[in-house]
């Protein structure tokens, strides 16, 4: 029998958007609140995040929700829901105030307010140049906000389950009841019956070789929802992150740029010049990882392969780069042996973050179809989550912001609806997928690896579904995964204990990643134009007559894949072409 | 196949002029097989420029899928995998190769009870972080905007903010091995990024939670928190600043 536990709110996932999510649902008395993570909340990725929070506070130079909202819907190359971005845009704020009065301690202006720096695509009124928008802790921004949100957890006294691996979504009759979850320490299998589930568990870009996200992230509730025959809302649209740390991703925040770091090719020429005349380095994502593939391709990267870009700092003074980028300057000298202050660091675009993700309501509701149709009881914030705030690429500090926006809805209106509905029955033997699972990967006695079938879905990913991608990279793709999903089945275990088998987990964690690269490859496929973070080489121009629309990807009961669509909201802006 | 070919889709670097071979001692015990802990050995090629906790992967992933250790942001901001690195307190994931030759032996954290492996019981270690109420308290009304602080003020805490819990510190103590109910440096770390912050009220409360049998007193100044900080957070500084806190209170 599995353990069983009752809360009228669980939230799966102790990161930013998990910990706002808790925090405000056990705001309301009516309701009794759990954390579930497979992690110490203190592990989180959000803790990873570093160049800041955008949010139009004004404290450097005059700033306005409105051209956040702008800048947020631009940088999406339209394909943001116009709603979402402005809602977000002004509730960010008040948000931001909010952090700062649990006790987070920003770096400060002069005048003792907030201290703020420049970001990519973040710009004053609608496009003209780069403003201050992004609020900063140094280059620690993500650590602050996961730290004071833990803190703040411990004086709440929220109830945690930490080292609960989530396998399983219970899901009866359309309405969610709960999760299944496996016990670390002892291997047990519990059964969490809640009237609301709140998911927010982050990215999945362990499906790529290079990458700056944790070893975690492998996109579990993603995959866990998609098996239950629920959608996924614009896969196709993942984020490189142009200044990764060549050959291993670890993240350089573009607030390197933000305070004058400049990208150099082999040459020592400052390419963006020529890709985004007017904000130049501090183009939007997806523009600068594209011109600098490019650049390499054409013969102008830097080192003996003509594989990577420099990041150039040393203009900068050096007592600016220690105080407001200490930990990048860390990791360029502690992995690469170079010292920012003194020589260009080697960068190469990494994959950073998923835009698409659970489609969700504005209130963070999940929808089951492209008419918007809710789930009861199941809520979705944070990376995990299309809301859509990101569209087709994200701006740089728009996650941080997602988090604490709607993690702090999903708690309040997870809350609000457990508050008023009784619990739905718990059927038996929810826990039977899970258990089964487990048993068929413990019993399997294949001579595969797990450790070699994600490398090859790694390596494959990056070189046919990354940065650039055309029919024929993808078709190929599409048949590597169906035989990795093949050989995936005579994956074996050596660990047979109960304590932390973290051989088993992984192995569970590659049949998630399996699945999400499923969704990438095949809304990829389909959308045959180039808009933000999807580039075809092949069709490389945005089509709005056909393609201004969500992707929504299903996978039937006989285990093949459908493609759909959801309309996007419109508003004020206009789609117009996206130049910088 | 050639046994200098590595299989396809290995993880395992390739032979050649940027590997080097590496013998790595693991002190390893499973709860449910062995009476007491041992030391396994591995020898493997690497590159100098793996991080150790490539090479527990490598070990993991390719020679014995039972080795246990916790792992996630691989690059010392998430405090994961603090072990005992060649005698020393390090994060796997901050450590490179080529700062440690051809012998590694990697153990669990002292002072906490083994799990299995590299994995330790980390709860004693959070009761101590949450004995010293670390979280921010100003029970003023919350003003509109931000409460204002001056860039000299927010540096006094700077240091103590960039703790990421990782337990290297108080497990590299030598009061914490003999007495594990000694509050420890982490706890006392974190509760100095409360006191000095200037918008911070719970300075007593804070002050009496340390003042305590196994508080702050147990302190020894021994330098090795300090060492073993892989955040390099001047801990026993930090420490002595808190002590002086408390005895300019109780004057």
């Amino acid at each position: 029998m599995p353990r069983a536990h009752k809360y009228d709110v669980i939230v799966v996932g102790a990161g930013g958007a998990g910990l706002m999510a808790a925090r405000y649902a056990a705001q309301n008395k009516d309701v009794k609140v759990a954390v579930i993570s497979k992690l110490y909340p203190t592990r989180s990725h959000t803790g990873a995040a570093q160049g800041g929070v955008g949010a139009a506070l004004g404290n450097v130079s005059e700033d306005h929700p409105e051209w956040h909202a702008f800048d947020t819907v631009k940088g999406g190359d339209y394909l943001t829901d116009q709603d979402v971005a402005e809602t977000f845009a002004h509730e960010v704020v008040d948000a931001v105030y909010e952090l700062e009065h649990m006790g987070l301690p920003f770096s400060r202006t002069p005048e003792g307010r907030i201290a703020q720096r420049k970001f990519g695509g973040h710009t004053r009124e609608f496009g003209k140049s780069a403003v201050e928008r992004a609020c900063y802790a140094a280059d620690r921004t993500g650590h602050m906000i996961l730290q004071t949100l833990y803190q703040q957890s411990i004086k709440d006294q929220v109830t945690f389950f930490n080292e609960f691996h989530v396998l399983d979504l219970v899901l009866e009759d359309g309405s969610a009841r709960g999760v299944v979850a496996y016990e670390l320490a002892t291997g047990e299998i519990h059964v969490f019956h809640a009237k609301a589930t709140i998911i927010a568990t982050g990215g999945n870009g362990r499906m790529f070789k290079v990458t700056s996200n944790a070893h975690a992230l492998t996109g579990d509730l993603m995959s866990i929802v998609y098996r239950r025959g629920l959608p996924i809302e614009d896969p196709e649209f993942y984020q490189f992150h142009p200044t990764g740390l060549y050959k291993i991703g670890v993240l350089l925040t573009e607030g390197a740029r933000g305070e004058g770091g400049i990208l150099r090719n082999k040459d020592g020429e400052r390419f963006m010049e020529r890709y985004a005349p007017s904000i130049k380095d501090l183009a939007p994502r997806d523009m600068v990882s594209r011109a600098m593939y490019l650049e390499i391709q054409e013969g102008r990267g830097v080192g003996p392969d003509g594989d990577y870009i420099h990041l150039d700092l040393t203009h900068i003074d050096a007592e600016i780069i220690e105080e407001r980028l200490p930990d990048i300057t860390e990791f360029a000298r502690i992995y690469l042996g170079v010292d920012p202050i003194k020589e260009p660091v080697p960068v190469q675009p990494t994959a950073h973050y998923a835009m698409g993700g659970i489609p969700t309501t504005i209130d963070t509701q999940v929808v089951a179809d492209g008419e918007g149709t809710v789930v009861p009881g199941l809520y979705a914030a944070g990376e995990v989550a299309c809301a859509s705030l990101h569209g087709a690429n994200r701006l740089g500090t728009n996650s941080l912001g997602d988090l604490i926006v709607f993690g702090r809805r999903a708690g309040i209106e997870a809350a609000k609806y457990a508050a008023r509905v009784d619990y739905e029955p718990m059927p038996a033997g929810v826990d039977e997928r899970a258990r089964e699972e487990l048993e068929r990967i413990r019993a399997a006695s294949g001579s595969e690896r797990a450790a070699h079938i994600r490398k090859e879905l790694q390596d494959t990913m990056m070189d046919n579904a990354s940065v650039f991608r055309t029919e024929a990279t993808l078709a190929k793709q599409v048949e590597i995964l169906a035989d990795l999903r093949e050989r995936y089945k005579q994956v074996s275990v050596e660990d047979d204990g109960q304590v932390f088998n973290t051989e088993l987990m992984e192995v569970v964690e590659l049949g998630f990643l399996l699945d999400n690269a499923e969704q990438l490859v095949y809304a990829a496929r389909n959308r045959t134009e180039s808009r933000g973070a999807h580039s075809r080489e092949d069709h490389q121009d945005r089509d709005d007559d056909r393609w201004l629309e969500h992707t929504m990807v299903y996978r039937n009961d006989d285990g093949s894949v459908r493609v759909g669509a959801k309309p996007v909201t419109l508003g004020k802006y206009e789609p117009k072409p996206r130049v910088y | 196949m050639d046994a200098t070919t590595p299989a396809a889709g290995t993880s395992a670097p390739p032979p050649g002029l940027d590997t080097m071979n590496v013998t790595v001692k693991i002190k390893r015990y499973d709860p449910e097989k062995d009476a007491r802990a041992y030391w396994a050995e591995y020898r493997l090629d690497v590159r100098p420029t793996d991080r150790v906790l490539d090479v527990l992967n490598q070990i993991k992933w390719e020679m014995d899928g039972s080795l246990s250790y916790r792992r996630s942001c691989a690059h010392g901001v998430c405090g994961s995998d603090a072990m005992l690195i060649n005698g020393v307190n390090r994060l796997a994931c901050k450590l490179l190769v080529r700062d440690l030759g051809s012998s590694i032996a990697v153990e669990p954290i002292r002072g906490l009870e083994v799990v299995k492996d590299l994995i330790v019981d980390m709860e004693p270690f959070f009761d101590s972080y949450k004995s010293v109420l670390p979280y921010f308290v100003n029970d003023d009304p919350e003003p509109a905007r931000e409460r204002l602080q001056s860039p000299e003020d927010r540096e006094i805490f700077d240091e103590s903010t960039k703790c990421i819990l990782c337990a290297a510190c108080t497990t590299s103590c030598p009061v914490f091995w003999t007495n594990g109910n000694y509050v420890g440096p982490a706890a006392i770390v974190n509760a100095h990024r409360f006191i000095f912050d200037s918008r911070d009220q719970a300075t007593d409360e804070r002050l009496a939670a340390l003042n305590q049998p196994s508080g702050l007193w147990r302190c020894r100044t021994a330098y090795n928190c300090t060492e073993a900080c892989p955040r390099d957070i001047p801990i026993t500084k930090q420490i002595e600043e808190v002590k002086r806190a408390l005895l300019w209170r109780q004057a």
